[in-house]
């Protein structure tokens, strides 16, 4: 008679959880600086109770059982969280793997009959194999989450747009320029724009390591838009270099006002506010 | 029928558009903005969108079309209060709004037409009269 | 990656008339809303529809547009499909190079519109009529 084998991960849980933790921390690449042995102990219980309550000779067969969904929604909170934690693939990938071992363990002590053992070490490893791929997916999207959120911080801190003057907004641009920063540019300098009532706004390029066709494109957008809206934009910071592969690249920056540098555009947008800025003479006695 | 208002205020025609506009209420703005400056003689007309969301290339031709026929006519044309998302859109559709000046908001918009109305004036009483050039 | 794109919610309405642009638009800046689109995005994405529909009214005498809200992947974003029994565009290749027109207008329509979306497909058939469909991401 073939054996029970919801019964038998039934029986030997406490057994798998036994054999499966003394895998894990045999296992070299234990992360024990990221992870406690407490914190990754109460992990695996978790995970091999929902396993244990989800097995048995029906969803053996059918991983894509929905009586596994409680499985995966734990193995995937795992997953993310060693992700941001900071885990390698490979130990995440361990983690995952040595629970198969504890598990065919178990199965090799309880079946007698070879046939029947390899029938269902079979079915098991593709069950887990299965689980593997879904840890590595989740692994995965957490790492991409963290990229994500990086970039958008990157992006909110690298566009202050700072009120010079009275009227006058300056935006230096640090890093590349492509479309989807030029947008939050715009978005920024054109909302300032309305919210300090500026007239002049100077966008500093010193911190853009290279100006080519299309970053000059998404310059010229910038000047476009900030001209719709009533409003002057000069384009300063340009360095020699710069000025060069402007001129070879043949990009017409002609209908735009540039300065060498930030002092020089602050000087003509104080001359088009009608400002001057004098040094006092004090008088000796 | 319904039309867009033109409010006139001494030498100059001021226009706010607070809906958005359908095609026939834009083309009878234009057509009445020009008999107005005709009639008026009007220096100056000043076209408010900042309550406008939307300007596609019909708005925006309609727009143009103001600011060159009231050329035409000798009346310079401010567009003032433009909304930020709307000047992006227009940049990345290509749309210039050629012809017309632009201003912040309706009080940037008439100091603008007035300091165009006194350069034309000035041109005429001194025409060698040249900008303060800085030679630093 | 592919990630399949699923659409989520459909909502179909006929533009006949000029008096059908602002209701039009009105529904799609309503769906934009509902997925939290950003205040530019919804922008590009209600003046690109506003210069199709004017399209499709112009050269197509009218048509379907079928709205939908679909989402690929971690994604979401709106789905405009514009359909009309027009004569058809001959030469889409031209129709799509800045500065073409056949009818009165500045000849930036389809290359115009285009930068506005993320993805924009045109199809047309002469006789029977044009296809055009755009996607605008939340994010795009």
């Amino acid at each position: 008679m073939a054996t029970d084998i919801t019964k038998v991960f039934k029986k030997k849980q406490s057994a798998i959880l036994e054999r499966w933790i003394k895998n894990q921390l045999a296992n070299e690449g234990l992360r024990d600086d990221l992870m406690s042995n407490e914190d990754l102990r109460a992990d695996s219980e978790e995970l091999v109770a929902a396993l244990v309550s989800s097995l048995n000779e029906k969803t053996l067969l059918d991983y894509e059982s929905s009586e596994f969904d409680h499985v995966i929604e734990i193995l995937s909170g795992i997953s993310i969280s060693r992700a941001r934690q900071g885990f390698s693939p490979r130990e995440t990938g361990a983690f995952i793997l040595s629970l198969r071992e504890a598990l065919i363990e178990v199965l090799q002590e309880e079946i007698k009959d070879t046939k029947e053992l390899m029938d269902t070490s079979l079915k098991l490893y593709r069950l887990l194999d299965h689980l593997s791929v879904i840890t590595f997916e989740t692994f995965i999207k957490g790492r991409e989450e963290v990229i994500l959120r990086q970039t958008d911080e990157i992006t909110e801190i690298s566009t202050p747009v700072i009120r010079v003057w009275d009227g006058i907004l300056a935006l230096p641009i640090i890093g590349t320029l492509d479309s989807a920063r030029t947008q939050v540019v715009m978005e920024s300098l054109l909302t300032e724009i309305v919210e300090s009532g500026s007239s002049v706004a100077i966008l500093d390029i010193s911190g853009v390591p290279t100006v080519d066709s299309l970053v000059a494109q998404h310059l010229l957008k910038t000047v476009s838009a900030t001209r719709l809206m009533g409003a002057e934009c000069i384009i300063s910071g340009i360095r020699p270099e710069i000025a060069q592969t402007i001129v070879h690249l043949g990009i017409d920056l002609s209908s735009i006002v540039t300065k060498a540098s930030m002092a020089s555009a602050l000087q003509y947008a104080f001359r088009t506010l009608k400002l001057e800025v004098r040094k006092t003479v004090v008088k000796s006695i | 029928m319904e039309r867009i208002p033109i409010l006139r205020m001494g030498q100059f025609l001021l226009v706010t558009i607070q809906v958005d506009l359908y095609d026939r209420l834009a083309l009878d703005l234009e057509a009445d903005l020009v008999k107005m400056v005709s009639k008026t003689g009007a220096q100056g007309i000043l076209i408010d969108i900042s309550a406008v969301s939307i300007v596609d290339s019909f708005m925006g031709r309609i727009i143009g079309n103001i600011g060159v026929m009231s050329k035409l006519l000798d009346a310079e044309t401010v567009v003032v209060g433009m909304q930020p998302a709307v000047a992006i859109t227009l940049v990345e559709l290509g749309l210039p709004l050629k012809g017309v000046f632009t201003a912040l908001n309706v009080e940037r918009g008439m100091d603008l037409l007035k300091s165009k109305i006194q350069i034309i004036e000035e041109d005429i009483i001194d025409p060698d009269d040249d900008y303060s050039t800085d030679l630093s | 990656m592919i990630t399949a794109l699923i659409s989520l919610n459909k909502d179909n309405m006929s533009v006949i008339r000029e008096q059908d642009v602002v209701p039009f638009r009105n529904r799609v800046k309503e769906h934009a809303v509902k997925i939290k689109m950003g205040l530019v995005n919804q922008t590009k994405l209600i003046t690109a529809a506003s210069e199709l529909v004017r399209n499709m009214l112009r050269y197509g005498g009218g048509g379907e547009v079928l709205i939908e809200v679909v989402s690929r992947g971690r994604d979401n974003g709106i789905r405009l499909t514009f359909n009309d029994k027009g004569p058809g565009i001959a030469d889409i290749s031209l129709a799509m190079k800045d500065g073409f027109t056949t009818g009165k207008s500045l000849g930036l329509g389809l290359p115009g519109t285009k930068r506005l979306v993320n993805e924009f497909d045109i199809k047309s058939e002469l006789g029977k009529g044009t296809k055009v469909t755009i996607v605008k991401w939340v994010n795009g």
